[in-house]
Parts: C-alpha cells; structure tokens; sequence
C-alpha cells in the first residue's frame, strides 16, 4: 500500500487555527486562522512590530508556536516535504556573498533535491525571470540591495513552487522593481501558486492581492476580499445652495450628511451620481466638486490600527475612481 | 549534509583562506628547514655526535609540532566560532533552513567542510614539516602518522566546541571562549605532569578531569610521544625532569582517552544539533 503523501496540492496552502506566539513577556502574535487558497495572492498587512515576519516563520518552520495548529499545503507546519513546494524570499534577504548569482540558484535547486541536470536550467530561468540573466555570472557580494532582492526573488520561485511566501519583496526596489514583481507575482498565481505576500506597502497589496489580512498587535482586525476589507463606497459633493431642511430628498441614494459645504452620502453605488448630481441641480445647488470611491486601502489600514494609537498623520480624502 | 559539506569547502577556497593556509605552511616549512639545517651544521662543526643531533632535531620537531598544534587550534576556533553564528546573524541559514534541509544536515554540513580543511592543512602542513626535517637531519619519528593525527585530533576537537557555541554564541564569544578552553586545558596538562613528580593527587585528579572535559592536551601528548625517538622515551621515561616537562611523553594517550575523545565530539556536536533545533531563527 502506498503511504499517503504529506503534502497535498488539493488542500489549502495555508490553513492555520488560532496560533500564538510569545518571545517572553511579548506577545507576538494572538490567535491568528487564516486560510489561503491555491492560486491566490494574500496580502498580509500590518504596521511594524504587528506580527507579519513571526507569522511567515511558523510557517516555514524557523519558528515554534507557543500554541495552536496549522498546515501548509496540507502538511503540519515546518514539514520537510512541504518546504520542496514553498519559495521564500525572507524580509533580511542575504545570501553567500562569495556564490555567484546563478550559483546561489543552483546550490537552492540542490537544497531543494532537484537533478543535478535541471539546476542551472532551473536557476537560467529563474535569473531571467527577475531580470537578472545578463549578471548570472556576478558575485553576489558585488550586487545592490536590489539586485539581492530580485535574486531572492528568484530563489523564491526556483522550481514553480505551489506556494510562495514573500517577506517586504519590494522594500529595497526602485519603482520599475516593484512593477516587475507585481507582474511576477500575478504570473506565479496564474499557473496555480499560492502567494503569500507580507507587506506595508499598500499600494503594492492593493493592486496584485485577491484577498488581504490586516494584522495588528498580533490579531487579525480586518480580512477578506480586497473589496470587502476597504468598505463601501461613498460619494462627497462640494456645493452651495441646500441645506439640511433638503438632505431628506436624497435619502433615495443613500443616508446622506452635510457637513460645511460637503455633502457625504455613504454608502451610495457609483453608479448613481449622474442621477445624484441632476437632482441637485434641479433643486438649486451650484456645485464645486464631485468625489466617488472607496476609502483607499491606506484610509482603511490607518482607521483599523490606530483605533488604540495616537494619531498619525491627516489621512487622504477618498481616492478617485 | 554533503551540499553544505561542499559549500563550506567552497568558501575556503573563494574567500582565499585555504591559500592563505598553503602559503603559510610553506613559510613555515621552508624556515624549518632552514633553521634544521643551520642547527646541524653548526652541531656538527662542534663536533656533537650523531645521537645528541636526533635528540635536538626531535625536540626541535617537538616545539614546531607544539607551535603548529597551538595554529591548528586557533585556525579551527575561528573557523568554528563564526560557522553557524555568521550565517544566523547575517539571515543567510535562514534562507536555506527554509529548504527541505534537517538542521542537522546543516550543521554538520559546516562541521565536515570546515574539518575536511582543517584536517588537509594538518596533513599537508604535518607530513612536509617532518619530510623536510627528514631530509636534511636523516631523523624520521618512528611513526611520522601518528603524530598528524593526533594534531589534527586536537584541531577536530576544538572546532567541536566552536561549532556548539556558534549555536548561541556570538563569533568572537565563541573564539575566545575556545582559545581560553584551549591554554586551560594545556596548563591543567602541565601541572598534572608536575603533580606527578611531586606526588600532588589534588592537582593530578583536576588534570584528568580537565582532560576528561577537553582532551585537547591528553592529544597533546600524543603528538609529543609519536615525535620522540625511542633512546629519548627510554632515557627520559620515571625520570624526574623528563617526566615533568610538558615537552616529553613516556606514553602515548591511552585507548581510553583516545576513545573517550571521539565520544566527545559525537556528544559536543549531538547537543550542538539540539541546540540548534532549539533554536527560533
């Protein structure tokens, strides 16, 4: 009878059931479940210290639980099966510094148990995906942060792992850096990898993710699809001519406030704003400005994590779709 | 294990220290013979006979063997100490503890790459040193392979203890902890030697138990008796001031001791592992 394998491609990649973690006094992280599905980008959102890094640990196995259970791609976490089919770019991306490039590749194809006959193909292509096939031959101690994060990058998704765990991948790359793995990481997805990607970087979670986790002081405080995370959508007319006496007349739209000069109606669908700004012409207003949309993931992620910190900074008003 | 096994090789040889090795071994060689050479020259004018001659190439041997011993140790205490801490520190283990790859694998990967180097530089060092000596004085030690092992035994197993404290320790915690370890272990072997020939029981039993925690020195002793010619071991052997003097060994270690040192290794480098398991990256 064939044993049954460990690691299971069916199962979720990520599935894991109120894990904790403590270093000490600190609590590092409070009951996290999650799960992420094949195929699907994650975003794992939260401001430094909320517990991003000591998750991705556990569940490569660096680091211990202190308490709770999970699996990855259906086997018990840090299983050494289960780590041939994880990439991982972690957060302090270093490697031997005296390896050349391709060779830094090549030695994670061998850790990784391919044939020997596959490894330089294997590291070729991964060089070429992250755009450093013209410096394979380089040292690695020669490279710029960003050259040693795009070869992590690369040593990430040797082999087409099943999932993909990516710590800050973008935190030492230019702007074009970043576009290109936005465009890594939404092809890794569409050949069927599960990625994990840990970030403060927004705007990043923002365009590549499918669903996103915020985390903060070691919980998670808002998670789902990218849509339900940042709320619903409203709309802000700034306008003269109508005053409260008026607002009921709107209430067809949606629960509508004055507040100065700027009429907020939420949640109201964008759909409706033609219909919203006709009727306020007919009823006299002389309008200024028009604004529709959801909170930015920003606006979201600050009101979530500093409802118990001191304010920081004036968050910007509703991005323009 | 072999991977990192290699790996580890492999950086010696980039980071251009296996050639620092080679060209201080040949350094060392060449003033050898030159010295050797010198010494019997100006013996032989002063009409010393052939058999005082061995008797100072032996013991001229015997301090190059203690000076190499002393490199040898520290070479594999700095190669030691940074091995697993260096590579923690800077994230680079991390990366690949992230493979399907056993910390176990991992560590003694490090241990047996560093001790393959260790080991070659001993041999190579060792056998020229006495082929060398050989050449120009005529004198060979009964038994020139017993006393490289026992130099690199000595060098095994201090990197043994380097390898456990990089686990926790930082690289220079590590060196210096060892280096200490090491001159300790040397001056408990001497004065035991001197508690023998007075008849100190008190300083003999610290002696051995000094060699039982690190037994670099019991190794020690049997560099210094595979380098003796015979006449020496049977002139000098229950005599006062032979016996006392941490040049000069009546016996080789005995099996025990030898065994014991090998167990040891196995022991440091099995709670090596489990610290290193222990261990959240």
């Amino acid at each position: 009878m064939n044993p049954m394998p460990r690691v299971s491609l069916d199962m979720p990649a990520i599935d894991v059931t109120d894990l904790r973690k403590r270093y000490g006094q600190v609590e590092a992280l409070a009951g996290l479940t999650m799960s992420v599905g094949r195929g699907e980008v994650f975003g794992f959102l939260g401001p430094n210290g909320a517990g991003k890094t000591t998750t991705v640990k556990l569940l490569l196995g660096l680091a211990r639980p202190t308490s709770g259970s999970g699996k990855v791609l259906g086997a018990p976490l840090g299983d050494l099966d289960a780590r041939r089919k994880i990439g991982y770019l972690p957060e302090l991306f270093r490697y031997q510094p005296w390896l050349k490039a391709r060779e830094v590749l090549t030695l994670h194809a061998e850790l990784l148990g391919m044939p020997a006959s596959g490894r330089r193909q294997a590291a070729d292509r991964a060089l070429q995906l992250v755009g450093l096939a013209d410096r394979s031959g380089d040292v690695v101690g020669k490279f710029s942060k960003g050259m040693q994060q795009r070869l992590g990058l690369g040593a990430a998704l040797l082999g087409e792992p099943a999932l993909v765990v990516l710590d800050e991948p973008t935190s030492a790359l230019d702007p074009l850096g970043r576009v290109d793995v936005r465009g890594i990481v939404r092809a890794a997805a569409e050949r069927g990898a599960a990625v994990f990607l840990n970030s403060h970087l927004l705007s990043e979670v923002e365009q590549v993710c499918d669903r996103v986790a915020i985390i903060d002081h070691g919980r998670v405080v808002a998670s789902g699809e990218l849509e339900s995370v940042l709320g619903q959508a409203e709309t802000q007319v700034r306008l003269t001519g109508i005053g409260p006496g008026d607002l009921p007349a709107l209430e067809r739209f949606g629960p509508p406030t004055l507040e100065g000069d700027v009429l907020v109606i939420r949640p109201m669908d964008d759909a409706k704003v033609p219909d919203l700004v006709g009727q306020l012409v007919a009823m006299g207003a002389r309008i200024q400005e028009v604004r529709s949309g959801r909170s930015s993931l920003e606006q979201r992620f600050l009101e979530l994590v500093s409802r118990d910190r001191p304010p920081a900074g004036t968050p910007s008003a509703p991005r323009l779709r | 294990m072999l991977t990192i096994a290699r790996l580890t090789i492999g950086e010696a040889a980039r980071r251009r220290v296996l050639w620092v090795l080679v060209i201080l071994a040949a350094i060392a060689v060449s003033l050898t013979a030159w010295g050797v050479s010198s010494l019997i020259s100006a013996a032989r004018e002063n009409g010393v006979t052939e058999i005082e001659v061995k008797f100072a190439v032996s013991q001229v041997l015997i301090f190059i063997a203690f000076m190499f011993g002393f490199v040898l140790a520290m070479t594999a205490a700095f190669f030691g100490s940074p091995a697993i801490a260096t590579d923690l520190e800077s994230g680079i283990a991390q990366a690949m503890l992230a493979r399907p790859l056993r910390r176990s694998s991992y560590l003694l990967g490090r241990w047996l790459g560093l001790a393959v180097v260790i080991v070659g530089y001993a041999i190579l060092a060792g056998a020229l040193a006495i082929a060398v000596v050989g050449t120009i004085s005529g004198y060979l030690p009964p038994d020139p392979i017993l006393p490289i092992a026992y130099l690199a035994g000595q060098a095994l197993v201090l990197l043994s203890l380097t390898v456990l404290l990089s686990t926790r320790l930082p690289p220079i915690a590590g060196g210096a902890i060892a280096v200490v370890a090491y001159g300790l272990a040397w001056m408990g072997g001497v004065l035991g030697k001197i508690g023998l020939v007075i008849g100190a029981t008190t300083l003999v039993s610290l002696s051995d138990a000094s060699r039982f925690l690190l037994p670099t020195d019991a190794l020690w002793q049997g560099v210094v008796y595979g380098l003796e010619p015979s006449f020496v071991i049977d002139a000098g052997a229950g005599q006062f001031v032979a016996e006392g003097s941490p040049f000069f060994a009546a016996s080789g270690p005995s099996p025990a001791i030898v065994a014991w040192s090998v167990i040891w290794v196995v022991l440091v480098l099995a709670l090596a592992i489990a610290q290193l398991r222990r261990r959240e990256l």
